[in-house]
């Protein structure tokens, strides 16, 4: 019975749909102020019937309903509770209610927090993400139904993939979605605005904090994978240029471009097209990698189970909406103004090479994960392309970037002067090269990559202290009360950066002195690494909920003969899927890891042990999540805050040639950084 | 609709090891931490660096260092018997694996006629953005002020701020 | 309108005809670069009687179908039939080579299920299997009089292909 409610509620969603991806954007095109006021109510009721039918799915699996073809293929009787709702989103047609499903979300949001919007904008912006909705609606409706019956019901399911039976794992999907997902809302400002055929400042300040949450979102749901495969797969990697983990990857380089985009053209007016083109690009990065993970075009280890015609039907969504709004665009575009002026030395074209950078780096990612594609096409051959051509071309195009990052911040608007940036700059360039240089010899071994990566990320660290200190030195007899009156978008943008440092430091310190041992040790036999001695102490058999598990024991000691730890990978097989999965043991630090993983058992009762020694690696994702808390704080910037507290806006009128929000703030609270 | 679930279950489960095709149980003793067991720590290194760099064709995401299957394992044997006993270099291994998989085995396309586009196409792009962002700047440089206002909206200006002098509420 | 603002809607549609294309084909199938090139040589012994041995060089002069099988392979079992059926019409002869198997196993397999193999070649280690290229099971060879690849099959055999492909390709090399 509540499956049925599900797929009704669905059919119902998918009606709203119909309304509200119509009459709200033709009502704001011919002014008719009652199919106007239509978007938020219809949007609001869709967020119900959506969420109605995502929590039908969810009882199905708690409830072990398996009549339910999608539970009996994701479910068992003995999964515990927790990834038994996860599942929900284990599989294809699940993991579309999700998507589904969050879009709904953002469209909730949108009507509740666009209060000083016009109407006539929210009511486009609404629309669209209405028509985007409707697609994805339509997809399940047709062709991945995930309340499709299984009659007679299956005694027990197939279990969820033991893989995906992992805290970290559950929480991954919906960040990742919750991110680019959350770029449709930028996407439908930036179609809203053509549609409107006004394209202003005030456009760009509306999109922002929409964007810089989606942007949060998804940084927070890569770096979550990431740190997942490092722990789950057993082989302390972190990132593997995988078409699906470049599926999520290319939309969050463009992004970060259109994050730093959208803050020129707020703040100068600058770029209105351009902007407007890296929203729909990296929406439609979004749907072009829901589009690869669904439809086998590549192969992946990630990728759900495939099927040509479901893949065409994402091709011919992909193809109406990205080509519908790429026609908008090409229409539209050219009748918006230019904005202010700058000179070739200046913080415009700073942040323009920025985005260069990043729009070339998504665009080589896009390329070597469809090249193969292509040449198979053409029957030119089949071949790979895989970590060593993505590693060696992203690391090319990163490292100007990181360098220019020294520079953005704190060279002025308008025009800056390239010999002054250099002279005010020099001592945080030389701190950098000592630093790259004294480190390797510290740690013993030297590489050229190694010390640029450092200098990379020191000439970052030493660049953002140097612009407080200059903020501090206008005032020297009263630093903290210079401090405090920096705006905290200003703080973002520094927190963000260091985000950025960490990473780099992590990566380069990681890839350049890890260790790894792969041995065959026997009951007692030790191995040392990096100064830790390793025993292996033999192997225990073990039950769990669904699963059973040959338990190592590995005895770790430092120089000195103290135990450190005890490490416990583990070999788990789960009752319904019999393959083996890896657990493996790690005792985390701040800058390194220790970290073990069972291979296989030998003849003579020993096993195959892999131990890692792996340096810096969780400043990784510590620099990802400061990168995110820096977005967050850009959100808390006073500007938002007083726009909450302000009345609704004169702009409530159908007449929709007002633009600006009345007595905005940020206008008056400009800085110059 | 249970035949649905049969066919699933032949699908889905060999699909998630990864083959279309069939393999038997891998042997524990072809592992890769087995077999550089007896290498010295140098072979063992370039084994590892070798075999990573090469992919399994099997579970096609895997290079053949860290995949379980079968055949991972009979090429992992293969080519520390060809480096240890027929003291093959590295290019020599590959080259004999490439003239019988293809290049499709290699995880890093090498450069050849039909990769140049792959190789060179990133700095083609950079060479791209770099000159239109160039072209562009140059232009604004020399377009004109935006909003010039023609004669007749310079007067409406000046009408409009003498008349709104007083009561200027916006 | 002006050009290069149609230049990102170019772009676009030339991904999506890529992609389009793309969904039509295996990202899976890895094509041997074996076509057109001698077939490798071989000495091993055969599953009837293992003290006769048999080589490539047997074959020279006449067009033949190498199959690649083994008794612990569930879709040799599909193709099977067919290929027993293909013996019956006495159009090519059948080449077997058995792989990573054992002998027991292996007749037992032929005994139960039929025999449509002139003779089988038997590759216990898989050392010929890696010369062929061979990465699953099962695979088919087409080699003419000369000794040289003409085609291989990746995957059971379907009747499609016999009749499409493979009788006709064979009908042509044979003259």
């Amino acid at each position: 019975m509540i499956p049925e409610i599900g797929h009704f509620a669905l059919m119902l969603a998918l009606c709203l749909t119909l309304v509200q991806g119509t009459l709200p954007i033709i009502g704001a095109q011919r002014n008719i102020p009652n199919w106007i006021a239509l978007a938020k109510p219809v949007a609001q009721g869709q967020f119900v019937f959506i969420g109605l039918a995502f929590f039908s799915l969810m009882y199905a699996f708690v409830a072990h309903d398996y009549s339910v073809l999608y539970v009996a293929e994701h479910s068992n009787s003995d999964l515990p509770l927790p990834y038994r709702m996860a599942a929900v989103w284990g599989g294809h047609e699940g993991s579309l209610l999700l998507w589904a499903f969050i879009l709904s979300i953002w469209m909730l949001a949108v009507t509740l927090f666009s209060r000083r919007l016009p109407a006539d904008m929210v009511a486009r912006v609404l629309g669209v993400m209405g028509l985007v909705s409707m697609g994805f609606l339509l997809f399940m409706l047709t062709t991945s139904d995930p309340f499709e019956r299984l009659i007679p019901a299956a005694v027990d399911g197939q279990d969820l993939n033991p893989l995906l039976q992992d805290p970290g794992l559950t929480m991954h999907p919906p960040m990742l979605y919750m991110g680019y997902v959350g770029f449709s809302v930028a996407f439908s400002f930036a179609i809203a605005a053509l549609l409107s055929g006004k394209l202003d400042a005030a456009w760009a300040r509306w999109s922002r904090p929409w964007t810089t949450v989606a942007w949060m979102f998804l940084t927070v749901g890569i770096a979550a994978g990431s740190w997942w495969s490092y722990y789950e797969l057993g082989w302390g990697g972190w990132w593997f240029w995988d078409p699906v983990e470049n599926a999520s990857f290319m939309p969050w380089l463009m992004g970060t471009a259109l994050l730093h985009s959208l803050a020129v053209t707020e703040k100068r007016g600058s770029f209105k097209s351009w902007t407007v083109l890296l929203a729909i690009f990296a929406f439609s990065l979004s749907l072009l990698g829901t589009f690869l993970v669904r439809s086998g075009v590549l192969t992946s280890v990630h990728a759900f189970a495939t099927d040509p015609r479901r893949g065409l039907f994402i091709l011919a969504f992909l193809v109406v909406v990205v080509g519908g709004s790429l026609i908008l665009y090409a229409i539209r575009a050219p009748k918006v103004g230019l904005g202010g002026r700058f000179q070739l030395v200046s913080k415009e074209t700073l942040l323009l090479c920025n985005n260069v950078l990043f729009v070339v780096a998504a665009g080589s990612v896009l390329l070597g994960t469809l090249y193969p594609l292509v040449l198979d096409a053409m029957g030119l051959g089949k071949l790979s392309v895989g970590p060593p051509y993505f590693d060696f071309v992203f690391a090319i195009l990163m490292a100007p970037m990181v360098f220019l990052m020294g520079l953005g911040p704190i060279a002025r608007w308008k025009k800056a002067s390239l010999p002054d940036l250099a002279v005010r700059l020099r001592w945080a360039f030389v701190i950098s090269v000592v630093t790259a240089l004294v480190v390797p010899f510290i740690m013993g071994r030297w590489s050229p990559l190694t010390s640029l990566g450092l200098l990379l990320a020191f000439w970052l660290i030493t660049t953002i202290f140097y612009n407080l200190w200059s903020k501090i030195k206008r005032n020297p007899d009263a630093p903290w009360r210079e401090l405090a009156r920096l705006p905290r978008s200003y703080y973002a943008m520094q927190v963000a950066h260091l985000g950025v440092a960490v990473f780099v430091i992590g990566v380069t310190m990681v890839k350049s002195y890890e260790v790894e041992e792969d041995r065959s040790m026997a009951v007692g036999d030790t191995a040392v690494v990096k100064g830790y001695t390793f025993r292996f102490d033999g192997v225990v058999d073990r039950k769990g909920p669904n699963y059973t598990a040959r338990e190592g024991f590995i005895h770790v000691s430092d120089k000195n003969g103290d135990e450190v730890t005890i490490l416990h990978p583990e070999k788990r097989i789960y009752e319904e899927q019999a393959n083996p999965t890896t657990e493996a043991s790690i005792y985390p630090g701040l800058f390194r890891d220790i970290y073990a993983s069972l291979g296989e058992p030998l003849d003579n009762g020993g096993w195959s042990v892999r131990i890692y020694y792996k340096p810096f690696v969780r400043w990784i994702w510590f620099g990802c999540f400061i990168m995110a808390f820096g977005g967050l704080l850009a959100l808390t910037d006073r500007r938002y805050r007083f726009a909450i507290r302000q009345q609704p806006a004169v702009g409530e009128a159908t007449d929709g040639s007002r633009d600006a929000p009345k007595g905005a703030p940020s206008l008056a609270m400009e800085s110059k950084h | 609709m249970r035949k649905w679930l049969w066919v699933m279950v032949f699908t889905v489960l060999p699909a998630l090891h990864g083959a279309w095709a069939d393999s038997p149980a891998p042997n524990p003793n072809d592992a890769a931490g087995a077999l550089v067991s007896d290498m010295s720590p140098a072979m063992a290194d370039r084994f590892r660096h070798l075999t990573l760099q090469l992919r399994c064709l099997v579970c096609q995401n895997e290079s053949l260092f860290d995949s379980p299957s079968d055949f991972a394992a009979d090429m992992r044997r293969e080519i520390k018997n060809m480096m240890v006993n027929k003291g093959m270099t590295d290019k020599q291994i590959t080259d004999f694996l490439v003239a019988r998989y293809g290049d499709f085995i290699l995880f890093n396309p090498p450069l050849q006629s039909n990769t140049l586009m792959l190789w060179f196409g990133p700095f083609i792009l950079v060479m791209i953005g770099a000159a239109t962002l160039l072209i562009y700047i140059r232009r604004r440089r020399r377009a004109p002020a935006e909003s010039e206002l023609t004669a007749a909206q310079q007067q409406q200006v000046k009408a409009l701020l003498n008349d709104r002098g007083g009561e200027n509420k916006a | 309108m002006k050009l290069k603002y149609l230049l990102p809607l170019a772009v676009f549609v030339v991904i999506a005809i890529f992609l389009g294309v793309g969904l039509e084909r295996d990202p899976r199938l890895v094509p041997s670069p074996l076509i057109n090139k001698p077939a490798p040589s071989f000495s091993l012994s055969t599953l009837a009687d293992p003290r006769r041995v048999m080589t490539r060089n047997d074959m020279l002069g006449k067009v033949w179908l190498f199959n690649v099988w083994a008794s612990w392979c569930v879709s040799c079992r599909e193709e099977h039939p067919l290929l027993v059926a293909l013996s019956k019409a006495d159009i090519v002869p059948i080449y077997g080579l058995n792989y990573k198997d054992n002998r027991k196993d292996a007749q037992q397999w032929l005994d139960n299920w039929g025999n449509p193999y002139v003779q089988v070649a038997t590759d216990m280690d898989g050392k010929v299997g890696i010369d062929y290229g061979v990465y699953g099971v099962p695979e088919t060879y087409v080699i003419d009089k000369k000794g040289i690849i003409r085609y291989k099959q990746i995957g059971p055999l379907t009747t499609d292909i016999l009749k499409n492909k493979i009788i006709p390709m064979v009908r042509e090399l044979q003259g």
